[in-house]
């Protein structure tokens, strides 16, 4: 029933927007599409597998894998794309660059795990549902969407409250204007990829939650997605990563039950192929289209 | 000869007004000074005689023939070349190829004598024809733009601050290589800072400021023209 | 040495493709466009090659044709809406025109859908690819000093300094995406035919981040270093073997080191030591 379809889509969409965030936010912050995001989703969701077998709990594994993904995310700014910046290589070769580590990390991760999927120990996962109204809602899905909002919620008090939110923002404006004012970029930018791949950790760790399942795969499928979700949004928006994040899953979650699921995800390449063509600024970015 | 009409030109960016109600001439032949503080819109002007802007109103016309409604790639094979106040060659390819570049509009390909011959004529001496572009030293690199610009036979040629940032000795070649491109028949727009350069090669000068014409006449007339002194000073 | 080629056969017909497939997004690359949808140009003429050979009974050399000219209409139809799309966000647009072609094949008619399309004969030997391989190179040789050439280098450079000396830039970028297209199809269709057996997977993301990294490690602005690159990466699994799932890791370190230290590729390493 519909209400119960939108709910689902919340759901997705909500681990969704965590996901997008980072990948807006680095966008914004360095004018950078940085494709290795989709590499430390996983690699988050692998860490958080290996520390529950390791027989740490279900929360802390969890903070943990969040911690090791944002740092994964500085090791990556440092060897990737700190030396672009330096030598100023214009957006091609950060891009480039991206796919390199990519690969290296999702090389890494086969090695040390193999290709086969994964799944959570037994009994990790609560299969109480709760109703409320006229909806069925899981525990895991509460769970999730809770620790999701929780996240959103740190993040936009850290953008808007906090030195270090300042910061990025003004980074994010004008690099130059912002290394005037005394900001240290190298500091200021080495916290954003930490923020953004922490965020990005985290969808990894719930998704693979959300669907009982860790593999390779999962980075793929969710990158692409990703990118639809902060073109619909707006590139360098992080309200507008959200919101589109919401859209895409409860989009994605009616047309399964309602329209074939067939041509499903045509919908969302679809739409970001419409408003790169008619409106790339999308719905709330403020990035202009770069023209010849 | 082909002679520039820019007939009441009004270019609007968003809200802003670049230029009110402009007009001037470049006869061919001819070499016709446009000078102003700076914002007075005149890079505007040439933007939007090459293309690159187009304007809300107004006319602009090679040989009664109009452009203001023609892409770039078009105005320029009209015959219309221009040089930029940031420096902007084909960095990585040779020198050479960047005069090459200049003549797409020609027929066939220059061949290395005229390479040579278009070379000299902007007072490039000794340029290896292999080197990068972006190699060059500053004050070589803007002749190779005029090169580049020369290299298509232009009939209206546009130099945008050509002078800025040469050295006295260079300035006085430039002298040469404007005077002679006017020998050759074609129509030279200067847009300079440098007054004496101005004096010492402009047949007319046009003065702009706040994206209007406040004065036109000779070099002499212009320097001894109030509004003009005081749109500099005031 | 004939038992040696004949035992890596798969191998060499699988550079060649790779090659020519390198070759195709150089075309655009070296006009300064970075449209990243090489793949599912392959895609689409590998999939209209191998119908019109299963279905049609055509031999390869038509349903090859016929499946490069399709590949090429579609490009020339998505230059259209793609025009004013410079840097991220043409790349952004042509890999979403790749996830939307992909999914088509998935769920269009005749095509098999996610199992694939298989059955296609197999009419297609080495010589056939490295013939493609070499008529492509030749072309690309006898072009190098024209006024085409010329403008393509300009419009990569400086594309309005170029408008500025009469080049149509938007002609260049619509000429190398449909001839890149064309030849990606030609790629796509020996691909089709040199295995028999094709799947939508194949010419997703995956694939188009595989000629990408070929043509940066390669050179970019270099068609033989992209074939060159393509030839190295295809190679390079084979070499790494020994190091089992950890495999994929090199050709990740490489393509790491060139952007980060030889960003003109192998063919600016060479261009450097001449």
């Amino acid at each position: 029933m519909f209400a119960q379809q939108v709910a689902n889509g919340v759901f997705v969409g909500a681990v969704y927007a965590l996901f997008a965030i980072g990948y807006t936010l680095i966008f914004g912050v360095l004018d950078i599409l940085n494709l290795a995001h989709a590499a430390i989703f996983t690699a988050a969701a692998f860490a958080a597998l290996a520390l529950l077998g390791a027989g740490l709990p279900l929360a802390a594994a969890f903070v943990l894998a969040v911690a090791i993904a944002g740092l994964l995310g500085i090791v990556l700014d440092r060897v990737a794309f700190a030396p672009l910046r330096r030598r100023n290589a214009g957006t091609l070769a950060p891009l480039i660059s991206s796919i390199g580590a990519a690969i290296v990390l999702e090389g890494i991760l086969r090695g040390l795990y193999g290709p086969d999927e994964r799944r959570f120990p037994e009994g990790l996962i609560a299969t109480a549902h709760f109703r409320v109204g006229p909806l069925t809602l899981g525990a895991l899905d509460l769970v999730i969407l809770i620790v999701a909002l929780a996240l959103m919620l740190v993040l936009s008090y850290t953008m808007r409250s906090t030195a270090l939110g300042r910061s990025i923002r003004a980074v994010a404006d004008d690099r130059t204007a912002a290394a005037l004012l005394g900001i240290d970029l190298e500091r200021t930018i080495a916290l954003t990829f930490f923020i953004a791949s922490a965020l990005g950790g985290a969808a990894g760790i719930l998704i693979g939650l959300q669907y009982d399942s860790v593999s390779l795969e999962m980075g793929s499928r969710i990158e692409l997605k990703g990118l639809a979700i902060i073109v619909l949004g707006g590139m360098g928006s992080i309200t507008g990563a959200v919101i589109g994040a919401l859209i895409l899953g409860v989009v994605e979650t009616l047309s399964v039950a309602y329209i074939s699921s067939s041509y499903r995800d045509a919908i969302a390449f679809g739409v970001m192929f419409l408003i790169l063509v008619l409106r790339p600024t999308g719905i709330l970015g403020k990035r202009a289209l770069r023209s010849a | 000869m082909s002679e520039l009409v820019v007939e009441a030109l009004r270019i609007d960016y968003g809200g802003v007004r670049a230029l009110d109600n402009v007009s001037l001439r470049v006869p061919g032949g001819s070499v016709v000074g446009l000078i102003g503080p700076n914002g007075a819109g005149k890079t505007s002007l040439i933007n939007a005689v090459t293309g690159i802007v187009r304007p809300s109103a107004g006319s602009i016309s090679l040989d009664g023939a109009r452009l203001d409604r023609l892409p770039a790639h078009r105005i320029a094979r009209a015959g219309v070349a221009r040089t930029y106040q940031n420096v902007r060659l084909f960095g990585a390819l040779s020198v050479a190829d960047n005069v090459r570049a200049g003549a797409f509009r020609l027929a066939g390909k220059p061949d290395a004598r005229s390479l040579d011959a278009l070379l000299r004529r902007a007072a490039l001496h000794d340029v290896g024809l292999d080197r990068r572009a972006a190699t060059l030293p500053y004050g070589e690199q803007r002749r190779l733009e005029i090169a580049r610009a020369l290299a298509g036979e232009p009939a209206l040629l546009l130099l945008d601050e050509p002078a800025a940032g040469l050295n006295p000795r260079e300035t006085i070649e430039l002298r040469e290589v404007i005077r002679g491109a006017a020998r050759d028949g074609a129509g030279v727009l200067l847009v300079e800072h440098d007054m004496t350069l101005v004096a010492a090669v402009c047949d007319r000068v046009v003065v702009l400021n706040f994206g209007e014409r406040i004065a036109e006449g000779t070099p002499a007339q212009i320097a001894r023209d109030p509004a003009v002194v005081e749109a500099y000073l005031g | 040495m004939l038992a040696f080629l004949s035992a890596h056969s798969k191998l060499i017909d699988e550079i060649g493709i790779n090659a020519l497939l390198a070759v195709s997004l150089s075309l655009s690359l070296r006009a300064g466009q970075l449209a990243l949808a090489q793949a599912a140009f392959m895609g689409i003429a590998a999939y209209v090659s191998a119908i019109t050979a299963v279905r049609y009974g055509w031999n390869f050399f038509e349903a090859a044709l016929c499946g490069a000219f399709a590949a090429a209409l579609v490009a020339a139809f998505l230059a259209w809406p793609i025009g004013r799309l410079r840097g991220v966000f043409l790349a952004i647009a042509t890999i979403g025109f790749g996830e939307i072609a992909r999914i088509v094949e998935i769920n269009a008619p005749l095509t098999g859908g996610a199992e694939g399309f298989s059955n296609i004969p197999n009419d297609v030997n080495t010589f056939t690819i490295y013939g493609v391989l070499a008529f492509v190179a030749v072309g690309l040789f006898l072009a190098r000093n024209t006024k085409v050439a010329l403008a393509v280098a300009a419009t990569r450079e400086d594309e309005s300094a170029a408008r500025g000396v009469g080049i149509d830039t938007a002609r260049v970028r619509l000429g190398t995406l449909v001839a890149g297209a064309f030849l990606a199809g030609l790629a796509g269709a020996l691909y089709a035919h040199a295995n028999y057996f094709i799947t939508p997977a194949d010419f997703g993301f995956g694939r188009m981040e595989q000629i990408l990294v070929a043509c940066v490690v390669g050179g970019v602005t270099s068609s033989l270093g992209a074939a060159l690159g393509a030839a190295f990466l295809t190679v390079l699994p084979e070499v790494v073997r020994f190091l089992h799932d950890y495999r994929e890791v090199t050709s990740g370190a490489i393509l790491l080191l060139v952007i980060l230290f030889a960003p003109d590729g192998l063919a600016g390493l060479w261009r450097r030591r001449a």
